[in-house]
């Protein structure tokens, strides 16, 4: 099992941006006012990552500050300070639990005891085929779903040590397990059905959405 | 219970198209021209007439955060900069309106932009939420594509454009001049007040920043008018809410409901009830991790509004209502809450940085009864001593839970402690 946090034992001698990659790059940097490139400094740093296979080498750093003409330690100071940068590799599912209270109130030391079961992998590590990389998480943001975990780029909710079990199984069989609520229901509603919105009136616009269509003489409602 | 007709956010759940036909159908980009044509001024008096107060936590009126952006042009450009870092423990409302409602967010940028003097809007969401920033990314092009945002936004004359930009992983962030510094491509680390960002934020120009359901809410309220809104709710508190209730009840939901519902219906009637009903309450911190934690003697009467909440000596925050039954070690999850903080201490003040890790150790050790009676004063003592001395507020936020256990579950805490001296004493015989 290797490590995942901290800085990178390994080095990789070189990193430069693919030719698309390079392309996507420019078009965030100009997203900001000029001479302002150095807020492109995370999203930029968020693209080399993803190209290098989910961790971020100094090697991507440097070329990162080269190309918005920082210094390499404020964009390292960047890539240390946010934890969605990885400064040593991590496996190609990176299983992210929250254990944060409103999850914790709904069992997620069973979500995390079953990854840890299930990948045979202590948080913090990763298995040593590469496949799954286990860390524990502070708040995602989908407490009304707890408790959840984050596989990569999506959310698994509404979890129990069974449902989670399966979607890393899954995952270990090369499937690709449906994200967001295993228990049926939809985005944050009620499990019971939604509570509300079964009477919203229909909308009458203010005024007809194409000028040329004649006005029926209805009285202008409210939205 | 209020009505749907009242309610802003019709398609929460993502039952419906969020895409811009589906959000004009729901009433979204409807004579918006109309709306920018009433000028500045007549945009910040409605927002102020609607009473309308931010929804990200601190509860600061909206129209009057507008109004102190510079009237005259100086030759710098504004910036309007959303805040949707979502990442306080408990809430998961913005997620819903990145996903389901995103034209509302956009239609609301514009508006806003508009009244504040901003051609350029910035969203700032927290990178977890990439499939949100997808779906948000989706109604920004579409509604450049229609010509509601970009040049001569909506034919207003007014040119405007929105960008989003993704967080990497810090809760300091959504404090809105580390968010600002983040912006800005820095370590979130909060600035100095004054000056405030109003003046001095965004690449040092005058800078408002805004909560997603603030600046969400702001084209149905014009659209409806300032005395609809304030219509509901009560006064200083008006309005509707999103409210995410996570925890110990029966079917955890994020729902729209009127400002001031009592606690107690809003649990009844959207979550179920509590797990195994009221009477098996223990605790609910109804404003996210950062508010005081209250027993069920509070929760029985208690409303949630901005001013009923700090009566009741907690605060109404981010709206997410955190519920735990009798089966919870209310402790425990104090301690968890300690953790949190010491991990997002952004380490720029002393008495956050070293306080917030300090309490949580002290927290772990009267969680396993190993403290003294003299520690809990020690304890308690010490959050005042972080509250008040740092930056920003996640000193606050830190100190805040705790001082909530001590106001309502001290004598939990020292029977803790009881019982384990007897263990000891015990074993020791």
């Amino acid at each position: 099992m290797t490590d995942t946090r901290g800085d990178a034992a390994q080095q990789t001698d070189d990193f430069a941006f693919t030719a698309a990659n390079l392309a996507k790059a420019k078009a965030i940097i100009a997203r900001y006012p000029k001479g302002r490139q150095a807020s492109a400094v995370m999203p930029l740093l968020d693209l080399g990552q993803r190209q290098n296979g989910g961790w971020l080498p100094p090697a991507a750093v440097e070329c990162v500050a080269e190309m918005l003409d920082m210094p390499f330690i404020r964009v390292w100071e960047v890539a240390s300070f946010y934890t969605m940068y990885n400064r040593a590799p991590v496996g190609r599912n990176h299983v992210q639990v929250c254990t944060n209270i409103s999850c914790w109130l709904r069992g997620s030391d069973d979500v995390l005891d079953a990854c840890r079961n299930t990948l045979d992998v202590e948080v913090g590590k990763t298995t040593d085929d590469g496949l799954f990389t286990l860390s524990e998480v502070e708040c995602l943001g989908a407490c009304v779903n707890a408790p959840m975990i984050m596989i990569n780029d999506d959310f698994y909710e509404d979890l129990d040590a069974g449902s989670t079990q399966a979607i890393l199984n899954a995952l270990k069989e090369g499937g690709t397990p449906t994200p967001g609520p295993q228990n049926g229901r939809r985005g944050c509603e009620s499990a019971a059905g939604p509570t509300t919105l079964s009477e919203v009136p229909e909308f009458k616009p203010k005024k007809p959405a194409k000028k040329r269509r004649p006005a029926k003489g209805k009285p202008s409602g409210g939205t | 219970m209020l009505r749907d007709e009242d309610r802003i956010f019709t398609n929460l759940y993502g039952f419906k198209d969020s895409g811009l036909e589906g959000a004009r159908s729901l009433g979204d980009w409807d004579d918006t021209k109309g709306l920018l044509a009433r000028g500045r001024e007549g945009i910040v008096e409605e927002m102020k007439e609607s009473g309308l107060r931010g929804r990200g936590g601190a509860g600061f009126g909206c129209g009057m955060k507008w109004s102190f952006m510079p009237k005259e042009a100086s030759g710098r450009p504004h910036y309007l900069v959303v805040n949707a870092d979502e990442g306080e423990p408990g809430t998961c409302k913005d997620r819903e309106i990145l996903r389901n409602e995103p034209h509302k967010l956009v239609e609301g940028c514009l508006v806003a932009g508009f009244a504040m003097g901003a051609n350029t809007a910035y969203i700032y969401v927290r990178g977890e939420f990439l499939r949100e920033a997808e779906a948000l990314q989706r109604a920004i092009d579409e509604a450049n594509e229609a010509g509601l945002i970009g040049k001569d936004a909506c034919g207003s004359g007014w040119d405007f454009d929105v960008h989003l930009h993704l967080g990497q992983g810090a809760y300091i962030c959504g404090e809105e001049t580390a968010l600002i510094e983040s912006l800005e491509g820095k370590k979130g680390q909060p600035r100095l007040k004054p000056p405030f960002p109003a003046n001095v934020g965004l690449y040092g120009c005058p800078t408002t920043v805004n909560n997603v359901e603030t600046i969400a809410v702001a084209p149905t309220i014009l659209r409806r008018g300032g005395d609809w809104f304030a219509g509901l709710g009560r006064p200083n508190n008006t309005g509707t809410k999103i409210f995410c209730i996570s925890g110990h009840v029966e079917n955890p939901c994020t729902v729209e409901e009127e400002m001031g519902i009592s606690l107690r219906e809003l649990i009844d009637k959207h979550a179920g009830g509590v797990r195994g009903g009221w009477g098996n309450l223990q605790a609910v911190i109804p404003g996210g991790s950062s508010v005081p934690v209250v027993p069920k003697s509070v929760c029985d009467t208690l409303c949630l509004d901005f001013d009923s909440c700090s009566e009741a000596k907690t605060g109404l925050g981010t709206g997410a209502v955190i519920v735990m039954d009798k089966s919870v070690d209310v402790l425990r999850a104090i301690a968890r809450l300690s953790r949190f903080y010491m991990h997002e201490s952004c380490g720029q003040c002393t008495p956050c940085r070293e306080g917030t890790g300090w309490l949580w150790r002290m927290m772990e050790r009267v969680c396993e009864g190993n403290a003294t009676l003299d520690e809990l004063d020690v304890l308690e003592e010490v959050t005042y001593q972080i509250e008040g001395h740092t930056i920003c507020a996640l000193g606050d936020a830190a100190a805040w839970p705790v001082q909530g256990l001590f106001r309502h579950f001290r004598p939990q805490m020292e029977e803790r402690i009881a019982a384990q001296q007897a263990a000891t004493a015990t074993e020791a015989a």
